[in-house]
């Protein structure tokens, strides 16, 4: 079957298009992107004006809980929350019970998103074995069975030398090693950033070099193996200056960071709900000159990619005490939103760089299809509305989690529909487009 | 607004009060003022003076904050606190005759509540009551040893002392019902 | 009514009339008003420590439950004192951290004692926060006995007590806290208190132990001990936890006590008349010598007994409760 969406801006940057143009869509895949496209028997999609049709959006960083912590969040709930959140395709980490450190839990990965047949999605695997830090996994094996990367997220790769024996048989499968960068002796029993917010609440402290010593370790071991590091969910204003510096240096390094770190600041962990633990998540909120770099960063290019870190989390387990309450939010639903809201309408970046962060960067880094609507590609589009006016209510996310700081927050830009090899799989009612 | 009480008649009553009590004890021997916070406290310093005029003796003056023993408090499901003040009783009330001194008498409930306070203090010999204004409609079998002026009122009236004190002059006002008063 | 303002001779600013709060969960809450009115009750609620009998009707029928995940003979102690001074019908349970690790959960054992209906519940918690987490699933009031590193607001408003009585006030006196800053709720609630009430308040201790920022709190922070004891009007110790400080924080006891410990040589620096304040339990021979927790000018002792008062008063009026709860 045919469909022609018509009337949009469309916005692909790997082929250089933004302007109003048709897109036909045959079957699976991008048949024709042009101007006044005849319908020829095609099912006609008006796009309202002002609306945007990119590349589907990817999340690199996604925590899908399955297998292991299915209470939390599974693959068919967890695309759920995605395709809701505009985005066609997932990576997934691996540490999941068990870790995916084996082809077994990958295709079992695999097996579950087929069913769900919602997102992509494409499963990242373990470093080391079991994510202990001390055996390499099986790393071809793993890429071989869909991995698309490597990581032990969750933590920081042990030593030095695993990271760099990882980067080195990584960067033989042309795959990047994804790294959680964090100084776990600075770490310490921290829960919230080293500052005077953290001093005011009694919380201990994390304070920003803990991650940028592993940014600077990630970026030494890159040069000296000569494959590709990258950073993930990036927090401190000292590792972005050590991504800007490796990066004038040429070597192979790339990095991401989350909304909620070019949003919130620490600030909130005392305010408007003290101890909220949704403000809890590792790394953690820092402060304003580091979420203002965080900013400045995505303006100038340094940073490649924006990623959730989407850590769904049980109420049961986050109605705790501060500093036993698990880290990390669900952020799949509040992506678009924060994006359009914080980063677009502010004027930090435009419609352009917006689908580079979220789509083709994302392809590109993991070397994973879409990214663009090249005639041929897979039909995977994200249809969005930059001045739909959304509020965020937590107890209607499609995630089995609710753990969001961003509940009862009003933003203006959000999702209008979601489609995946030529599928609709999500159609926002209040957006308003039939499909 | 009248004025029932003016300076002069306020003077000319304590005075009187103050003979009362040196007759009705046969001296001020074993007497203790107490003053039921906020103007039975100076009013009982004033009996204090007089009596010390009258017989030469100093007769040991107390203040009592009976806050803590009013039997409206908590009743309410909330609401601020009253103000809670310092209790100065700087004398032994064992065996003592204890003249309680208030500004008005009219429900009772107050001097219920300095009648649990000052027992607490421990066990004199008799208590006896001065009251400046009796108001009329008492709640409880209580009734006044000494009494400056019977006032009959309405419940709805209002009935105002002041001191120099505190106010900046004596008088004692009886103000009318008060629209949509409680 | 009255226009007597209650206490006189105080030197504190105009006290509130009412404590508008559901619960005292930090001195960050407060205004100097407020405090005032702390305060100002708290002499009322002194003197009845004084009679022969130490005991007022004032919350009878009130139900407090002392909820104390952490151990704290001291100031469990004086609450129930307090508690029974003001006649109120009291509980207290202590649970063993221990028990806490291998299930219920604060949620749980708040929700099991709602069912009891309790009219205030005060709770001592290793974490910072549980009592804020504790009054968003109460109704009752809830009063903080030590959250964690966090605050622990009745022990400053009894220090505070502690100085006015001596002092006749607190703006402008300087103030000197001395000791393990980092891990310390009783500092947290201190110069939130001093501050508000305009004393110059002065914190010292080994670099390793001053909390992130401690200067936007509006006071100086420094390691060098002199400078903090210089003209003090009051110098606090803080306690130096003994388990884990050695080797981590600072090399040796020995050597803190020489660096920091303070002993009358170092206090000939401060104003003749210094108070010398420590919140218990005091590690004579590491923040302060024998000499100086036994001298004329501790007024140690005067702390533990003032506590009484002062939670005295927390108890009575927050009883009241608010007509419009705040906004969380
Ligand atoms: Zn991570
Ligand atoms: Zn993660």
């Amino acid at each position: 079957m045919k469909r022609l969406l018509k009337g949009g801006r469309v916005i692909d940057p790997a082929n250089g298009l933004d302007g109003e143009f048709d897109v036909l869509i045959d079957g699976d895949r991008i048949a024709r992107v042009g101007k006044g496209l005849p319908i020829d028997g095609a099912e006609v999609v008006e796009i309202p004006a002002g609306f945007l049709v990119t590349p589907g959006l990817i999340d690199i960083h996604v925590h899908l809980r399955e297998p292991g912590q299915e209470h939390k969040e599974t693959v068919a709930t967890g695309t759920a929350s995605a395709v809701a959140g505009g985005f066609t395709a997932v990576a997934c980490m691996p540490n999941t019970s068990p870790v995916n450190d084996n082809a077994n839990v990958t295709s079992f990965i695999l097996g579950k998103a087929a069913e769900a047949n919602l997102a992509r999605v494409y499963p990242i695997g373990a470093v080391s074995r079991g994510q202990k830090g001390e055996l390499l996994a099986d790393i071809a094996e793993l890429h071989k069975a869909g991995c698309v990367a490597i990581t032990d997220d969750g933590h920081p790769t042990a030593t030095a030398l695993l990271l760099r024996r990882a980067l080195e048989y990584a960067g033989m499968l042309g795959i990047p090693v994804i790294e959680h960068c964090e100084d776990t002796s600075l770490k310490g029993d921290g829960v919230a950033h080293e500052g005077f917010h953290a001093a005011a609440l009694g919380l201990r402290g994390i304070p920003g070099a803990c991650e940028a010593m592993g940014v600077e370790r990630g970026i030494l071991m890159a040069e000296l193996t000569n494959s590709h590091f990258h950073v993930a969910h990036m927090s401190a204003r000292a590792s972005i200056r050590g991504v800007r510096k490796a990066k004038e240096a040429g070597i192979s390094v790339s990095c991401e960071v989350a909304p909620h770190h070019f949003t919130l600041t620490d600030e909130a962990l005392g305010t408007p709900i003290p101890y909220d633990t949704n403000t809890k998540m590792n790394p953690p909120l820092r402060e304003a000159a580091d979420r203002d770099a965080m900013i400045r960063g995505i303006q100038d290019g340094t940073v490649d990619v924006i990623a959730t870190d989407h850590a769904p989390h049980h109420l049961d387990e986050k109605n705790v005490e501060f500093d036993r309450a698990p880290f990390g939010i669900v952020g799949l639903e509040t992506c678009v939103p924060l994006t359009f809201d914080r980063l677009v309408h502010t004027g930090i970046i435009g419609l352009r760089r917006m689908v580079e962060l979220l789509s083709l960067n994302p392809s590109r880094i993991l070397h994973v299809p879409g990214g663009t609507l090249s005639v041929g590609a897979a039909a995977d589009i994200s249809i969005l509305a930059p001045d739909l006016a959304v509020r965020i209510d937590a107890r209607a996310l499609r995630s089995k989690s609710k753990n969001t700081p961003f509940d009862g927050w009003e933003m203006r830009g959000g999702v209008a529909a979601t489609i995946v090899g030529g599928r609709p799989v999500y159609v926002n009612p209040a957006a308003g487009v039939a499909l | 607004m009248p004025v029932v009480m003016d300076a002069d008649r306020i003077a000319r009553t304590l005075t009187r009060i103050a003979h009362e009590i040196v007759e009705r004890n046969k001296g001020v021997e074993d007497v203790a003022l107490v003053g039921i916070r906020t103007r039975g406290v100076h009013l009982a310093r004033r009996l204090a003076r007089t009596l010390k005029e009258i017989t030469g003796d100093d007769v040991p003056t107390g203040a009592l904050d009976i806050t803590l023993y009013r039997d409206d408090l908590m009743r309410h499901d909330v609401g601020p606190q009253p103000l809670v003040r310092r209790t100065e009783i700087p004398f032994s009330i064992e065996k003592r005759r204890i003249l309680l001194v208030d500004d008005v008498l009219y429900t009772g409930r107050t001097i219920r509540a300095a009648l649990d306070a000052l027992i607490d203090f421990g066990r004199p010999r008799a208590i006896q009551l001065i009251v400046l204004v009796d108001r009329g409609h008492r709640e409880l079998p209580i009734k006044a040893d000494y009494v400056g002026k019977n006032l009959p009122t309405s419940p709805g009236e209002s009935v105002q002392v002041r001191l120099q004190e505190t106010d900046a002059l004596d008088e004692v006002v009886l103000e009318p019902e008060q629209e949509g008063a409680a | 009514m009255s226009t007597e303002a209650p206490e006189q001779g105080m030197g504190l600013p105009p006290a509130t009339s009412a404590l508008r709060h559901k619960d005292l969960l930090g001195i960050d809450q407060l205004s100097a008003g407020e405090i005032a009115l702390v305060l100002e009750t708290a002499v009322a609620m002194k003197e009845i420590g004084s009679r022969s009998i130490k005991k007022v009707p004032a919350l009878r029928g009130k139900t407090v439950v002392n909820l104390f995940f952490e151990p704290s003979t001291r100031t469990r102690t004086s609450f129930e004192i307090a508690e029974k001074r003001l006649s109120a019908d009291t509980l207290s349970i202590a649970i063993a951290s221990s028990s806490v690790v291998k299930g219920e959960t604060l949620i749980d054992t708040a929700r099991n004692l709602e069912a009891m209906n309790p009219d205030m519940i005060v709770l001592r918690h290793a974490s910072s926060g549980a009592c804020h987490l504790l009054s968003r699933f109460c109704r009752s009031a809830i009063i903080n006995a030590g959250d964690g590193m966090h605050e622990h607001p009745t022990q400053a408003l009894l220090d505070a007590f502690t100085i006015v009585e001596r002092r006749k006030r607190l703006a402008g006196l300087k103030v000197a806290i001395i000791g393990d800053l980092l891990h310390s709720r009783v500092l947290r609630s201190n110069i939130l208190l001093l501050t508000k009430m305009g004393a110059d308040v002065w914190v010292c201790g080994p670099p390793t132990l001053i909390p992130t920022d401690v200067t936007r709190f509006g006071v100086r922070a420094t390691s060098r001990v002199d400078e903090a004891v210089r003209d003090a009007d009051v110098v606090m110790l803080l306690r130096i936890q003994l388990e884990r400080m050695e080797g981590a924080f600072f090399p040796s006891l020995r050597e803190y006590f020489e660096v920091f410990g303070m002993t009358e040589a170092r206090l000939a620096l401060a104003r003749p008349d210094v108070l010398i304040m420590h919140p218990g339990p005091m590690n004579r021979g590491v923040e302060i010598a024998s000499e100086v927790a036994d001298g004329p000018r501790s007024v140690i002792l005067d702390q533990v007994a003032n506590g009484v008062a002062v939670r005295m008063a927390v108890l009575y009026l927050l009883a009241g409760g608010v007509e419009h709860e705040e906004a969380a």
